[in-house]
């Protein structure tokens, strides 16, 4: 079976990225951005829902979010929350992965990159 | 002539529906489904033919789905993260009934009678009983609040002699131990104050001993299930992530844990370690070393050897435990992002989900060669029909 492609919604995004990569200095590249998604649906997901709809961790969606400071979801990500199952992901993820990211789940990217 | 022609179109028929006769009976002892986890779909696989028999579509959010077989081991009940609960008819591979039961779901289990199936819920959180036949509703138990006044995430829901189920609290940090022995009225006996979060629990294969791991402090919380009056108490105080813990970037599960030859084989938390504990006094005995933080330890049916999985990263590798000297026998690389293991139900063969392989492969245990590998896109739990005979499972 073939592995599944990547959804358009990616590619466009994608380019997006790369329209805007002099505005956003650091950005991941491509190849980075598709592994950081994966990471999220699978390894993020594995707590927090593949649909990031929340699970043992709370629901990652736009909604959930919307109130939350960028710099704050970003220090979550790198440095974890102490004395919950948030663990840091400093050791796998730059500042600027981790930026991506925050940045995708307030948007709410999530869905397309199942 | 043309009476020739007929006599073998009926002959042919007939061929045919005794074709047809034969395919329909058959047994579903080696029988079970692969979780295709990102597509939302059940394959249905044979684990003497080692290969794929049918596909059933249709259950939607499968992540962290997990799967319990009906009594006669025909139909798997099927819960998923949006909260659906589905009925799948192995045999003829198709969904038999589907209710969307709360908002997220983890998973469940089937009473000792095989008439209630129990599914343990996140949100909201609590436990609701159905009818196994027609998955009518029975029974909505909510859960007691936690420190943020919302009902707690249930976990390490499992089935326990005298038709009861037993359950932990992860914000309320409390077991609950159901009687269903009447379904529309189940009477809860709640254990309080057992430990800061719960994260799984199980129930011993003899169906004696409940155990609960804790996220939030060290230690397990013991039921026995012989004597709840006696209480839950606590052992195993070296157990959990310590002074320094380290970070854990997937819980440990806790459903496979490997009880066997009167030793409990835990993934420790955080740590790069598998425990080895007695289970007369629940006291620690060994630790052995291995290559990453432990997901499941599962022993063989013949508890000879005892096989983990690993957290990310380092989920491409699978060890082998000798039970006999609790030292590590081999060190494999199945595939990439080894999610699930599932003995075939005496242990020849162990299966093996390689998530970003988009495979399942099929190892034979005693050669540790690998024998089939199966296409399943992106692969997550393996269940085979052998679970409905077993209690806690
Ligand atoms: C082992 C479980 C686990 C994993 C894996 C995990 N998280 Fe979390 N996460 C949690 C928990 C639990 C919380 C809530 C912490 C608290 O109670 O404050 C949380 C909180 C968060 C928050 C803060 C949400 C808020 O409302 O403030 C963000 C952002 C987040 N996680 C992102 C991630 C990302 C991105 C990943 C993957 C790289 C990830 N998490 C992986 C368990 C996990």
């Amino acid at each position: 079976m073939s592995r599944p492609g990547i959804p358009p919604v990616i590619i466009a995004a994608a380019a997006i990225a790369f329209a805007s990569q002099a505005a956003m200095a650091g950005e991941p590249n491509a190849t980075r951005q598709r592994e950081l998604s994966r990471l999220l649906v699978h390894e993020c997901g594995a707590c927090h829902g593949m649909q990031l709809r929340g699970g043992l961790g709370p629901a990652l969606t736009p909604g959930a979010l919307k109130d939350k400071p960028s710099e704050s979801l970003v220090a979550t990500i790198l440095s974890g929350r102490a004395g919950t199952a948030m663990p840091p992901w400093q050791r796998f993820l730059s500042e600027d992965d981790a930026q991506w990211l925050a940045a995708k789940l307030v948007e709410g990217g999530v869905d397309a990159v199942r | 002539m043309r009476c020739v022609e007929r006599f073998s179109a009926v002959l042919a028929a007939f061929a045919l529906a005794v074709a047809a006769q034969a395919a329909d009976l058959r047994g579903t002892g080696d029988l079970g489904v692969v979780v295709e986890r990102a597509a939302g779909r059940l394959q249905i696989v044979d684990t003497t033919a080692r290969k794929a028999l049918s596909r059933v579509d249709g259950l939607g959010d499968l992540s962290h789905a997990s799967v319990v077989f009906s009594r006669d081991a025909r139909y798997a009940f099927v819960f998923g993260r949006d909260g659906g609960l589905t009925k799948v008819d192995i045999l003829e591979a198709r969904i038999v009934r589907r209710v969307i039961q709360a908002g997220n779901s983890i998973g469940g289990a089937v009473s000792q009678d095989g008439r209630v199936v129990a599914a343990q819920n996140y949100a909201p959180g609590g436990i609701k009983l159905f009818d196994a036949d027609t998955l009518e509703l029975l029974a909505d138990i909510p859960a007691t609040s936690g420190a943020d006044g919302k009902p707690s995430k249930v976990v390490g829901l499992a089935d326990a002699p005298g038709r009861r189920f037993v359950a932990s609290l992860f914000d309320a940090g409390e077991i609950w131990v159901i009687d269903a022995r009447n379904p529309r009225a189940p009477a809860v006996e709640r254990h309080r104050n057992v430990g800061r979060q719960p994260y799984d629990g199980l129930v011993t294969p003899d169906g004696r001993w409940y155990l609960a791991g804790l996220f939030g402090e060290d230690g397990l919380a013991l039921l026995d299930l012989w004597h709840t009056e006696r209480g839950v108490r606590r052992v195993l105080p070296d157990y959990g992530r310590g002074e320094e813990p380290l970070p854990v970037y997937k819980m440990p599960h806790l459903r496979g844990w490997a009880i066997a030859g009167g030793y409990a084989w835990l993934p420790a938390i955080g740590r790069h370690e598998v425990l080895v504990v007695d289970t007369r006094d629940w006291r620690e005995v060994a630790r052995v070393p291995v290559a990453g933080q432990p997901v499941f330890v599962i022993a063989r049916p013949d508890a000879r050897q005892v096989w983990v999985n690993f957290a990310f990263p380092d989920s491409a590798r699978v060890q082998v435990i000798d039970a006999e000297t609790r030292s590590v026998a081999a060190t494999l690389s199945p595939g990439r992002a080894i999610l699930h293991m599932e003995f075939t139900p005496r242990g020849e063969e162990v299966w093996l989900s390689a998530r970003d392989d988009d495979r399942v492969v099929v190892i034979d245990t005693a050669t540790l060669a690998t024998v089939a590998s199966l296409p399943v896109a992106g692969p997550s739990g393996i269940f085979f029909t052998s679970r409905a005979a077993r209690i806690g499972f």
